[in-house]
């Protein structure tokens, strides 16, 4: 099979210092703002009350969270609001050393999954957890999976509405 | 009601490298060009083009299909895009199948292509648009945090250790050495090398990850007439399946790939394999991890839950086992564009089965293969199984 | 190019809006009301009936980097045979039809959806698609490319501007009799011609503002269809071509992807002479001279005849040949990726005899013809008929 690979042209961080490559720039501007719709809506105006809320299939009778107007299982209209607790089981977890463009986090980041209290079995919802540590050893040593947790939320005053109304999960 | 036999009579690829000097619409034309060439055909014999390329962000370009289309050899033909993600690779190839199956085509050209180096600061970038805009989006998610999540969940469940799954890094890093595109081939990889690497996001380390690449590859897809006049050893379609779980990916048990599992049911269906673990020969399942590896090979059924591991520690998966893995050294190995790296399995599978494979050849005449890719949300599946 | 192995029919329509926003509805929301209203005028249980699934969406216009992570949920279709075609609606539904005759599924949807209201920048975003190393640094905005192209129509064929502003005219009011339109209106001909001018010659009435909706149909082979339903309409031909990529060396004149589309949709269905051959057509006016344009392109008249056509009211309804009956892009608004099958749904409903106050009286045959819009040279045409 060697014939049938194109020997393609490597380049090196030499050829960009020295100016041997040309390149254009363009930053890639897209400016969106996404209607939440019903069940979002409502879902982001409840934890500005500071209140976690999901949505109940009576056929199925799961109640989800994020919560949907429709059942994904049943293909029909989902029926009722639930208040949901703002507690939890992690389901899974993350150390998180890098941000997105890979830098090094001086203090890891641990994104989780966690199943909230009042909805069925497995609905987790992705949050951060907190309160566990600064160094990657300390937050192996306190989490595991199946941890209990609960939100920490923002001051009233500061929520807006938005997922990041809750600041972090922390063990209870 | 079946649709018509469907052949690969062609395959060609370039290079997999970290940043290439090469466009995206270059490098689809140097893949498009070799896999012509490699069954001696020319453009006018194409009657339409399927292409193949993960998300737009990576280029920065609106309408990639359109941007591509003058190297993919698509000006005035037929030409789509269907995209499934990290699956598109695979599913480029069956869209090909589907093309021809369906009556509609005798040839096609298959292109995928990557350029994922125009992304600046880090092609990473591009991903964090994966998440859902109103929930995910403002906690600043970035890709690794989902496979890492997935990572714990499944070697938790099984009780798996790094070391096992870091065996998949080391077979699939030798295994390319022997590839002439492979981008981090290394012949003399050791376990330890991957447990000491860098931890990027517990439990994912640096050699648990594929790299960011640049490369394309393509196939030449044609109806059974055509394969027969322009191959003695055309490279048949024998199944095909692909399947997309729910969005709500939090609300999934990550430790097991059911979408996978629901592709495959349907491939196999199609190729009337009731034995799964007997009758495939050749795996090539989707690596840009080393535990998605293991994952995927149970999804296909090949190794019951939470024992993959024990194929690799055992040998089974080694290119001379009783069951090759990633002989192509993978995207671990060979490098990740990642629609390129998709076809590029589909691509091993025809080189293996034809005995082109050289150096990387399995060995006792292989007759069947099974190709697998995955994408989206840890989410989609798409399978291709071809024989000889 | 051959025709299909299989009979497809169209078995069920469904959508959501069309209106200028709609802030009431997610994206989910409103393909959930739309797929919910197909299902049920197909009669299917989507969980129990549905293999498969195909929407056409581009990651630059729904915001989020491999967009069909989003789609299976709302549509009844997790866990199944679902895929994206980053193209056209009409491009989708020809994958659906594909998968079909190939033998994949028995009943697959076709799903499309515009939520341009939430792209607070949807000219730069198209800007993307421009090339990025000769054109972008010009920092033009992409509409002067239909500037260059309708001068080069003008000319070439010696169509009055007045002509081109009747197509205007016509689509809107027609769009008064739909009550999916978004932008119905009673306009003249001083209206469109005196509108601000955007990209000379083309004045703003002349250029379709977009619009939320989204639309869904279902698709069923010939034996199961006839079981569904006896409102079938049957898909007799398609095709969809790409032609040049660079503004440097295409056809400014003519359309010719258009033609080439056509030419191959239909050989498949036995059409000889298409002047003769449709009760109505559904043709992309994403910009005013482009219904001109592409009527010619479909060999429905002679270069430079559309214009007169129009002018002497041979396109309206109750004419000689109803062009966009429906309102078109103009009258409708436009819907992205969804804009052709917004072309297609009125035609599926005006061969149904549901089209109401705009029915074309006994329609048994359509023409569907969408563009991909700026900056691309890709198109897509469906031959539908009452009869299989
Ligand atoms: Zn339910």
């Amino acid at each position: 099979m060697e014939p049938w690979v194109y020997p393609s042209i490597a380049l090196k961080q030499e050829d960009f210092e020295e100016g041997r490559i040309r390149t254009t720039r363009t930053p890639l501007r897209g400016e969106y703002a996404w209607d939440a719709g019903v069940a979002v809506g409502r879902f982001l105006a409840e934890l500005k009350a500071g209140r976690l809320v999901g949505r109940r299939c009576r056929v199925c009778r799961r109640v989800m969270v994020p919560p949907r107007m429709f059942c994904e299982q049943c293909f029909r209209p989902t029926d009722t609001w639930v208040l949901l607790q703002d507690t939890g089981t992690v389901l899974t977890f993350s150390v998180c050393t890098v941000a997105w463009d890979m830098r090094r986090l001086e203090v890891p980041e641990v994104p989780a999954v966690i199943a909230i209290d009042g909805a069925s079995p497995g609905m987790g919802i992705l949050h951060k957890l907190g309160e566990v540590g600064q160094t990657n050893d300390e937050i192996l040593d306190r989490v595991h999976i199946g941890l209990r947790v609960q939100a920490v939320w923002k001051p009233p005053h500061q929520r807006e509405g938005a997922i990041t109304d809750i600041l972090y999960f922390r063990p209870v | 009601m079946a649709g018509r036999r469907v052949a690969i009579v062609g395959a060609g690829m370039t290079k997999f490298v970290r940043r290439a000097l090469e466009t995206g619409p270059e490098l689809a034309w140097e893949a498009a060009s070799k896999a012509l060439e490699s069954c001696e055909m020319t453009l006018d014999q194409i009657d339409a083009v399927v292409l193949g390329s993960a998300p737009d962000a990576f280029d920065g370009v609106h309408m990639k299909v359109e941007y591509l289309s003058p190297g993919a050899g698509a000006w005035g033909k037929p030409t789509i895009r269907g995209f499934v993600g990290g699956g598109t690779g695979v599913f480029a190839a069956i869209q090909g199948w589907y093309h021809i199956a369906s009556g509609m085509f005798d040839t096609v050209l298959v292109v995928c292509e990557e350029k994922m180096s125009s992304c600046h600061p880090h092609p990473q970038a591009a991903f964090n648009y994966i998440f859902d805009p109103t929930t995910e989006r403002p906690l600043g998610p970035n890709l690794l945090w989902i496979f890492a999540l997935e990572m714990n969940a499944y070697m938790t469940k099984y009780g798996l250790t790094k070391r096992d799954i870091a065996l998949v890094a080391v077979k699939n890093k030798r295994n390319a050495a022997g590839h002439p595109a492979a981008q981090l081939a290394d012949p003399d990889i050791t376990v330890e090398d991957v447990l000491n690497s860098e931890v990027l996001a517990w439990p994912v380390q640096r050699l648990d990850v594929s790299p960011t690449s640049d490369g394309a590859a393509a196939i030449v897809m044609a109806a059974e007439h055509v394969a027969r006049r322009v191959t003695n050893k055309p490279v048949w379609v024998e199944g095909v399946g692909w399947s997309l779980d729910t969005q709500y990916w939090t609300n999934r048990d990550l430790s097991y790939p059911t979408y996978v599992e629901e592709a495959a049911r349907k491939a196999y269906a199609m190729a009337g394999i009731r034995e799964p673990r007997k009758e495939i020969h050749i795996v090539e399942p989707y690596d840009p991890f080393d535990y998605k590896e293991l994952h995927h090979l149970e999804g296909l059924l090949l190794a019951d839950r939470g024992k993959a591991a024990e194929l690799v520690v055992l040998g089974t998966a080694n290119r001379d086992g009783d069951m090759p893995v990633t002989p192509s050294g993978g995207l671990l190995g060979v490098g990740n564009p990642i629609s390129a790296a998709g076809l590029m399995k589909v691509a091993e599978l025809f080189w293996q089965l034809r005995g082109e494979a050289g150096s990387r050849q399995v060995p006792g005449q292989p007759k069947r293969g099974l190709a697998q890719a995955w994408g989206d949300l840890m989410q989609v599946g798409t399978v291709i199984i071809v024989g000889i | 190019m051959r025709r299909w192995n299989t009979e497809v029919a169209i078995v069920g329509a469904g959508w959501s809006g069309f209106r200028s926003i709609s802030p009431d509805l997610s994206f989910r929301e409103m393909m959930f009301e739309a797929a919910t209203k197909a299902y049920s005028d197909a009669g299917i249980d989507p969980r129990r009936d549905l293999d498969g699934l195909v929407t056409a969406e581009e990651d630059f216009h729904e915001g989020v980097a491999i967009s069909d992570e989003y789609v299976p949920d709302q549509m009844g279709a997790v866990l199944k045979s679902v895929h994206t075609i980053a193209g056209d609606g009409l491009q989708a539904l020809a994958a659906g039809v594909m998968q079909i005759a190939a033998g994949a599924g028995r009943i697959v949807a076709v799903e499309s959806h515009s939520k341009a209201s939430n792209v607070l920048n949807l000219d730069q975003i198209t800007a993307l698609a421009l090339d990025p190393v000769y054109q972008r640094p010009l920092e033009a905005h992409p509409i002067f490319i239909a500037g260059l192209e309708f001068r080069r129509y003008l000319e070439v064929t010696g169509t009055p501007i007045e002509h081109v502003a009747r197509v205007v005219v016509k689509n809107r009011r027609n769009a008064l009799r739909n009550p999916r339109a978004a932008f119905p209106a009673d306009l003249t001909l001083e209206d469109v011609l005196h509108s601000e001018p955007l990209a000379e010659p083309l004045t703003r009435a002349m250029a379709a503002d977009p619009a939320d909706g989204c639309v869904v149909f279902v698709l069923a082979r010939g034996d199961v269809a006839r079981t569904l339903t006896d409102r079938a309409v049957w898909i007799r031909g398609l095709g969809w071509a790409t032609d040049s990529y660079t503004l440097e060396n295409r056809d400014w004149e003519g359309a010719r992807y258009l033609r080439q589309a056509a030419e191959r949709a239909y050989r498949q269905a036995g059409i000889q002479s298409p002047r003769r051959a449709f009760d109505l057509v559904e043709v992309d006016d994403t910009f005013a001279y482009k219904e001109l344009q592409h009527l010619e392109a479909l060999g429905l008249c002679r270069p430079g005849e559309a214009g007169r056509w129009t002018a002497e009211g041979a396109t309206e309804v109750g004419g000689e040949l109803p062009v966009n009956p429906s309102g078109g892009c103009l009258g409708e608004g436009h819907l992205l990726e969804a804009s052709g099958l917004a072309r297609l749904l009125e035609a599926v409903l005006q061969l149904r005899g549901e089209a109401g106050p705009r029915q074309v009286p006994n329609a048994r045959t359509a023409l569907v013809a969408s563009w991909r819009g700026l900056p691309t040279t890709t198109g897509a045409v469906a031959v539908l008929s009452r009869e299989p």
